[in-house]
Order: C-alpha cells, then sequence, then structure tokens
C-alpha cells in the first residue's frame, strides 16, 4: 500500500525530528555543565582518533626524536622549546604528542572492555531475570560474591592469573586483550542487577504475553521484545562505566601491569612520569594526570546527567 | 449560604510549549448536606478542580483566574500556611487508592488521633474515645481492637473506610472524595458510597464527588457537574441531567454508558469524540483477506472450545519442604463449553480466576488438572510449541491494559505485522504491509497509523491496534480479558461497538471477561458466573439477568447501579427472545 513507507527513507528523518524534540535534548540544553563535559568528550574523543594525524610529533618515531630535547618544560617556561607546548619526556619525547597517543589506548581499552561487561552483563541479566528459579539464583549469587570484591581487585586477580598462564613472551601482544577481558569481566554485575530488575518487570507486561500467545519463541520474545525496553539504565551505566573503565585501565597500567610502555596508555605514562616528579620534571606525569582526570569527569557528568534525563521521576 | 462556592476558575499548566488550560471558566457551589458530583472522561480536568480548592495543585499547575469560597470566606488566595490548616479541620479528603492515602507505618489509632487531637484540641484520651467512636460509625467491626492495627492488616474496602473515617473526624464543612470507589470492587463500592451518603446527611456535609463512573453519580449524588475539556458543559439536578441531557456531549455520554437494563443491538453513534473513524468499511468477507483460509476444518457441530474439570492452583510459597509450601488455588473445577460462533460471558469480582482460566485457554499457564478441548484436540496434551502453533493461530487475545499490551519500542506496523509474519501467513513484505494497512483501516485507525509508535495513540486507539493485532491471524476464536475496563465510557462504546461488529462478520467465537455486568449484558450469549475460582452458574445472557438461581449471582445483579433514569433516546433496543 502506498501510505506505509518503505523502511529507511523518511524513518531517519522522523528519527531525527523525534531526538530534537525530546525532553533529552530539552534537558541537555538546559544545562550548562552538560555541555561542557559533551564538548570536552568530544575534543578528547576525536584528538585520540586523529592523533596520528594532527598530533605535532610521532612519539614512536624514533627517527624523529632527539635526546638532545630530553627533559624540556613547557613552552611557557623560562627553558621551554615553542616546539614542545608542554614539554619532553626523559627521551625527548613531545608530552602533549604522547597524551594523545595514550589517550587513544586508554579510550579503546575503556570502550571494548565497556562492550565486553555489556554483552556479558546483559545477556546474564536478561537470562536470569526471564528463566528465574534456580538459574536466576545461581547467576545472582554469583554476582554478590563478586560485588563483595572492590571492582580493581577483580581485575588485577584476573589479570595476574592470565598473564600467570600465558606464555611469557607473548605477554606484551597480548596485553591489551588480557587487560581488556580483566576489566570487563569485574563490571558485569551492574548489568545484569539492571538488567534482571527491568527484565523482570517487563516479562510480565502485557505485551511479553500477548507475543506468547502467538507462540514467538522465548529468544525471540527476550531479543525483540524485552531487550529494547531495559536498555535505557543500561546505556547511563555503560556510560558511567567507561569512566571507570578508563580509570581501572590507567590503575593497572601505573601498576605495571597495564598495557606495555611501547603503547603506552595515559595510566602509563603517568607511572613513567612519576619517576622524574621529584627530581623536578613534573610535568612528564602531571599532564596525563589531568588529562585523565578531565577526560573521566567529563565522561562522568555526561552518565550523571544521562541519568537524570532518563530518569521520569527526577525530571 | 453554599459551604463551597467556586467561580469561575481557571487552571494553567505552564509548559516549554506554551500554557495548558486545564480547567477553564468553571463555576459550582455545593449546599450542607448536598453531593454534588463532577463527571467527565480522563483529562476533562475533573481532579484538578478538586485539586484547586484544597490548594494542592500539582506543580507547575496554578490558578490563573477565579475564586474559592469557603462558608462565605475566600480562601483561594490565603497563604500555604493558612490553607494547611483548613485542609483536614474544614476540608476533608478521600483519595482513590486507600492503600497511598494511609501512614503503612503507623496504627490507625495514631493516625487518627493526631489528627482529631491537631484539629480539634480534644486531648489525647478524648481524641482515642472519638477515633474508636469514629471506626464504629464508618462500619468497622470490633472497632475497639482494630484502632491498633496498622493499613497493611485491613482490606481495600475497610481500609477506605478508614480513610473515610480520617476525612470526618474533624468535623469537616467540606468532603472532597476524588474518585472515592474506582480501585474497589462492586460490592464494596455499593457499600462505601451508602457510608458516604449517610454520613454527609447526618453531619450535614458538603460532598464533591470527583468520578467518572455514571453508575456513582446515579446513585449518589444530588446534582451534577459535566466538564468536557476543562469546561463545564451542563450542571443540574442528577435525575434531570441523566434523563434529559441538554447538551450534545452530556447525551452522547449518556447513550455511552453500558445500561444494566436493556439489551442493545449497538451502542449509539458517539458522535462528540473525536477518536476514530466509527463504523469499519463493508467489505465482502468472501473475497477479503480476513476471509481467507477460515475453513479450519476439525469437529463440525460439537462445541469449539470445551472445558473439563479445570484446575489451576499457583505456589504462594515455596519450599524444599513438602508441608511448608503455601497454594492458592486459583481455578477448581471449572467445565464449561463454548459453541461455534457464540460469545461467551465470564463474570465476577477480582480474584475470582476468571482471568486465569482465559491464560490457561490460551496457554499462558499450565493447568494443574483438567482438559482444554480446542476443536476436538485436547491442548493440554500437546507438549511440543510447534504442535501449538495451528492452534495458537486460530486463537487471538486481547488485553486489559491498552498501555501496557503494545511494545513501546515497535512501529505499529511491526506490532501488527509479527503475528502474520510468525505464522508466516503472507509472501512478500509487501503483501505483510497491504495487510497490516487494511487491518488498520478495519479497526477505524486508518493506515497511516502503521508508521507510528504506540505512545502517539490514546487508550482507545491502542486496544484498537491491540484487536487489529488480534484479527492479523484470522483467529476463530478471540478471548478478550476486560478489554475496555481501563477505557472512558464513550471510547469503551466504540471499542465495543467494533467488537460486535468484528464477531458479526467474521463469526467469531468468543470468550469475554469483565467485571461489569452491564457490558457483559450488551455483549454476551451466555454467561458464566465465577465465585472463588468456582464456577457458580451458567445461563443465556438475558435469563441469567431476569431470573438468576444462584444466591451470589443475585447479589451481584443487586449491586449493579440502577442507572434506571437514562435517556432512552435514540437507542436501538434488542429483542426480547
Amino acid at each position: 500500500m502506498a501510505e506505509i513507507q518503505p523502511a529507511g527513507s523518511n524513518r531517519v528523518g522522523d528519527r531525527l525530528r523525534r531526538a530534537i524534540e525530546s525532553d533529552i535534548w530539552f534537558s541537555f540544553t538546559r544545562s550548562p555543565v552538560t555541555m561542557l563535559s559533551a564538548a570536552v568528550t568530544a575534543i578528547a574523543f576525536l584528538a585520540a582518533l586523529f592523533a596520528p594525524w594532527i598530533a605535532p610529533h610521532d612519539p614512536f618515531d624514533l627517527a624523529s626524536i632527539d635526546l638532545l630535547d630530553a627533559s624540556l618544560p613547557p613552552a611557557w617556561m623560562t627553558d621551554g622549546d615553542p616546539r614542545f607546548l608542554l614539554g619532553t619526556d626523559d627521551q625527548g619525547r613531545d608530552v602533549f604528542s604522547t597524551i594523545m597517543f595514550g589517550a587513544r589506548i586508554s579510550l579503546v581499552v575503556g570502550f571494548a572492555s565497556v562492550l565486553f561487561s555489556l554483552v556479558l552483563g546483559v545477556g546474564l541479566g536478561l537470562v536470569s531475570g526471564y528463566a528465574g528459579g534456580r538459574l536466576d539464583a545461581f547467576i545472582m549469587r554469583v554476582a554478590d560474591v563478586q560485588l563483595s570484591f572492590p571492582a580493581i581487585l577483580i581485575a588485577l586477580l584476573i589479570d595476574g592469573v592470565a598473564r600467570s598462564v600465558l606464555p611469557r613472551d607473548h605477554h606484551d601482544e597480548l596485553a591489551f586483550y588480557v587487560l581488556v577481558f580483566a576489566i570487563g569481566v569485574s563490571g558485569w554485575v551492574q548489568y545484569a542487577r539492571t538488567v534482571r530488575g527491568s527484565t523482570l518487570v517487563e516479562k510480565n507486561k502485557e505485551y511479553v504475553q500477548a507475543a506468547r500467545v502467538i507462540g514467538i519463541r522465548r529468544s525471540t520474545i527476550l531479543l525483540r521484545h524485552i531487550l529494547p525496553n531495559v536498555t535505557g539504565p543500561v546505556l547511563v551505566i555503560a556510560t558511567i562505566h567507561l569512566a571507570v573503565a578508563i580509570i581501572t585501565e590507567a590503575t593497572l597500567s601505573f601498576l605495571g601491569v597495564g598495557v606495555p610502555p611501547t603503547t603506552p596508555s595515559l595510566g602509563t605514562l603517568i607511572r613513567v612520569g612519576n619517576d622524574f616528579l621529584f627530581s623536578g620534571d613534573w610535568w612528564i606525569t602531571i599532564f596525563p594526570g589531568l588529562a585523565l582526570v578531565v577526560l573521566v569527569l567529563a565522561v562522568n557528568l555526561l552518565g550523571d546527567w544521562l541519568r537524570d534525563a532518563l530518569n521520569p521521576k527526577l525530571r | 449560604m453554599a459551604h463551597l462556592e467556586i467561580r469561575n476558575l481557571r487552571v494553567e499548566f505552564p509548559s516549554r510549549r506554551g500554557r495548558v488550560v486545564a480547567v477553564d471558566d468553571v463555576s459550582l457551589a455545593v449546599e450542607p448536606g448536598d453531593i454534588l458530583g463532577v463527571v467527565g472522561e480522563s483529562g476533562a480536568g475533573k481532579s484538578t478542580v478538586g485539586n484547586a480548592v484544597i490548594g494542592l495543585l500539582e506543580p507547575p499547575g496554578e490558578m490563573s483566574a477565579g475564586e474559592v469560597h469557603l462558608a462565605g470566606r475566600r480562601i483561594d488566595n490565603l497563604p500555604d500556611s493558612e490553607k494547611r490548616k483548613l485542609r483536614g479541620k474544614r476540608i476533608g479528603m478521600i483519595f482513590q487508592d486507600p492503600l497511598t492515602s494511609l501512614n503503612p507505618l503507623q496504627t490507625i489509632e495514631r493516625q487518627l488521633v493526631e489528627t482529631i487531637d491537631l484539629h480539634l484540641s480534644t486531648g489525647e484520651a478524648a481524641a482515642r474515645r472519638r477515633a474508636v467512636d469514629l471506626l464504629r460509625q464508618v462500619g468497622i467491626p470490633e472497632p475497639g481492637l482494630r484502632v491498633k492495627q496498622y493499613p497493611h492488616q485491613f482490606s481495600g474496602g475497610m481500609r477506605q473506610r478508614v480513610v473515610i473515617a480520617l476525612a470526618v473526624c474533624a468535623e469537616p464543612d467540606v468532603i472532597i472524595a476524588d474518585e472515592p470507589t474506582t480501585a474497589l470492587d462492586v460490592s464494596i463500592q455499593a457499600q462505601i458510597l451508602d457510608l458516604m451518603r449517610t454520613l454527609c446527611r447526618e453531619r450535614d456535609v458538603a460532598m464533591l464527588i470527583i468520578t467518572h463512573d455514571m453508575g456513582v453519580i446515579a446513585d449518589i449524588t444530588d446534582r451534577v457537574a459535566v466538564m468536557y475539556r476543562g469546561r463545564l458543559v451542563e450542571q443540574g439536578a442528577t435525575e434531570r441531567i441523566l434523563g434529559s441531557p441538554d447538551h450534545a456531549y452530556t447525551r452522547s455520554l449518556v447513550a455511552a454508558v453500558p445500561r444494566p437494563d436493556v439489551k442493545l443491538i449497538r451502542f449509539p453513534l458517539v458522535t462528540y469524540i473525536e477518536d476514530a473513524n466509527e463504523t469499519p468499511r463493508n467489505i465482502d468477507i468472501s473475497r477479503h483477506w480476513l476471509g481467507e483460509a477460515r475453513d479450519f476444518g476439525g469437529a463440525a457441530g460439537g462445541p469449539l472450545v470445551s472445558l473439563d474439570s479445570l484446575h489451576m492452583r499457583f505456589v504462594t510459597r515455596r519450599s524444599v519442604f513438602r508441608r511448608n509450601r503455601a497454594y492458592l488455588d486459583a481455578v477448581k473445577d471449572v467445565s464449561f463449553d463454548i459453541g461455534e460462533g457464540e460469545v461467551f460471558g465470564l463474570v465476577g469480582e477480582s480474584g475470582s480466576g476468571k482471568s486465569t482460566v482465559a491464560r490457561m485457554i490460551c496457554g499462558l499457564h499450565v493447568p494443574v488438572a483438567g482438559a482444554i478441548r480446542f476443536a476436538g484436540t485436547d491442548l493440554t496434551a500437546l507438549r511440543r510449541e510447534a504442535d501449538l502453533d495451528p492452534f495458537r493461530r486460530q486463537m487471538q487475545m486481547i488485553f486489559q491494559d491498552p498501555f501496557s499490551s503494545l511494545n513501546p519500542r515497535m512501529r505499529v506496523l511491526d506490532i501488527v505485522a509479527e503475528p502474520i509474519r510468525f505464522h508466516r501467513l503472507a509472501g512478500s513484505r509487501r503483501e505483510v504491509e497491504r495487510i497490516v494497512s487494511d487491518l488498520l483501516e478495519q479497526v477505524g485507525l486508518g493506515a497511516h497509523a502503521a508508521n507510528r509508535y504506540p505512545h502517539e495513540f490514546s487508550g482507545g486507539q491502542r486496544q484498537r491496534i491491540s484487536i487489529a493485532r488480534a484479527l492479523a491471524t484470522r483467529p476463530r476464536f478471540l478471548i478478550c480479558d476486560e478489554p475496555t475496563s481501563s477505557l472512558d465510557v464513550s471510547i469503551q462504546a466504540q471499542v465495543l461497538n467494533l467488537l460486535k461488529d468484528l464477531q458479526e462478520l467474521l463469526g467469531l467465537t468468543m470468550l469475554f471477561i469483565s467485571h461489569d455486568l452491564p457490558v457483559i449484558r450488551q455483549m454476551c450469549d451466555r454467561v458464566g458466573v465465577m465465585l472463588a475460582g468456582r464456577l457458580c452458574e451458567v445461563k443465556e445472557t438475558e435469563a441469567l439477568f431476569e431470573n438468576p438461581e444462584h444466591d451470589y449471582t443475585r447479589h451481584l445483579l443487586g449491586l449493579m447501579p440502577r442507572l434506571t433514569g437514562l435517556s432512552r433516546q435514540g437507542l436501538e433496543l434488542a429483542d426480547r427472545r
């Protein structure tokens, strides 16, 4: 029939219009802090994404590094060099550029581990909530046990175990995956609990029963009917979790069990710079530290705002 | 002099898209000992009037014009602290949900004594005596004992009595009751209304009752004010308004009320409410998609659905040990048949097990014992999903709550198309879309509805979407579980008309579940009455209404609102058989 438009054409425009008219966008434009956080986050993401093209130096290109430039202070200080805005480290690498490259690693690890947690947690939460009974009890008890330990401890434990199991020669190559796995596993509980709760509510709603009356199979009901209706809170958790994951990665890297120094993340940079803190070269550690704080704070504020905006009771 | 007088009240809600006028130019007056009903459909602004009087408008609402006078004194411009003193003392309030109007952490005594002492300064001991006395007056047995209990130890009806006791304890001049009986069962509703009327007369209280229920209006009020879209359309003595309404809206509202006394062929055309196109197009069923594949085969002659001593029990407390488990027998030994093309009604109070029966038939619950035969096949014996699918295609269900029965994240197109796709009833995507837009036309929504999401529709329109979806499998048996109980009367009339038309057009067999006897009378050929999980009586509808046999049926019929004075203008009565 002519009245029903084919999927695609007008739907995108429709969605866009709805998004702009929505209350969420409205509350966004009313909160300067949120807009600032969004701007900061966007700049950080873009800088990290395009680092290889826009960074003033390539800190990993050995040919461009000159040891004579080592330990230069930021450009505005007396001994500063205008080529190196935030100074250089002990090997003559530009701190500003290493931060851009480091943020790249931090963000990739953050996103990957959040995605891992999300898939694991949402999946277990859906199954737990929908199946109920013993399976539910089992999954939730495991979650309780894990929740009684600090997440960083769990991540450290998994990281440590993985390192002792894996062959030593491949540590550096596998470090990224191990890290993502460790941080991911340490964070699934929140997703699982939230999704389980929402699933318990949704599964008793009449639209789920209507689908059962038709004969739709369980897996389809879970994926097509329940999943889209429990994603709101998940989005909020994921945003806040991203900040936590970045910090966790930084902590692990700072402790020396994260990504290897050859591909430094913000955490690695802070650790490396830490050794020079008391010899007066404060900029090597302070600037990556500031970058980390600003990034995490901005993402966190965004998550907080999203939580309030999506919660009709707080509006 | 009137106890309560409202003059030219106007309430506005500022929002980001301009100011919404919720109530405009409403003037009412209530005399002592008088009960004024404010009636209207959802969104008409009737509750807002009540809230404006007690100064409890929900933010950001504000009174932008008008005056409220209490016993000759203007109260709407008083400071908040003064208004607070009026509430409870001079103006008593009764709300819809008795559970939320009582503090669950305090005994009834404490809540009553606190209120009495605060407003009348009688002292603790006197207040205590008064509290017990009040509970006796509102008809709570053993008041001396029960006053020490907590709200959760009372049933819904008893709780509402306590709320009424709270409302009258400080000897108010005015009582405002907002849907006081909507959350209660019919039998309790009648008692509560009785109590309210007696108290109002005895104490010379002016009472304002806000309700959407014409039964309540007819039962208890002396005068009635009809609201439509924030305005007062008509006001006068209850008998006059119900018997010979002046305004077109009131006329269509009265005509839409399901009548307990006569059976109509269909509800008269409700023209004042633009919800949907009324009559579906007349189609030639033999050549239409809906008519295809209606030859289901199977048992010719015998009943289509046959329930044989069905039993359902829910576990209310789990335990490893048998003796620690607790059960609830929701349905006990229920047997009845539904013939092909028949509309069978199931009526009973909440908790009587009528919905559980429906859920067992469509496979949402598995009965503990008994058999469900559909066209001769015992469904309880089928274990595999795939074996059940052909039967699922033939039976569909329409649920009670239009706000939760549609997946909010799916487009209407996908919602209606889901059963078609699942049962592979159409070959191509284009065919599915053609069928969906056709179905939407058929239920009076128009094909353009397909691309929208459920939240863009009103309750009645959503129920139409549910009906379209239920028809999508071309079923022969339709289960309607309280399909209109959450709708306004005029919308209810439209939806019931639609169901009637479709039933006749397609020769559907229907199981129609409702707690509302007048609706049952309008819709059903035969009725079963359920009480506490058992079926007490099954009879032809008209016979049941004219001479009920079972005591409980008589009791239920006695509780129906009389509505004898309703205008009969423009009704098509069905022939008495």
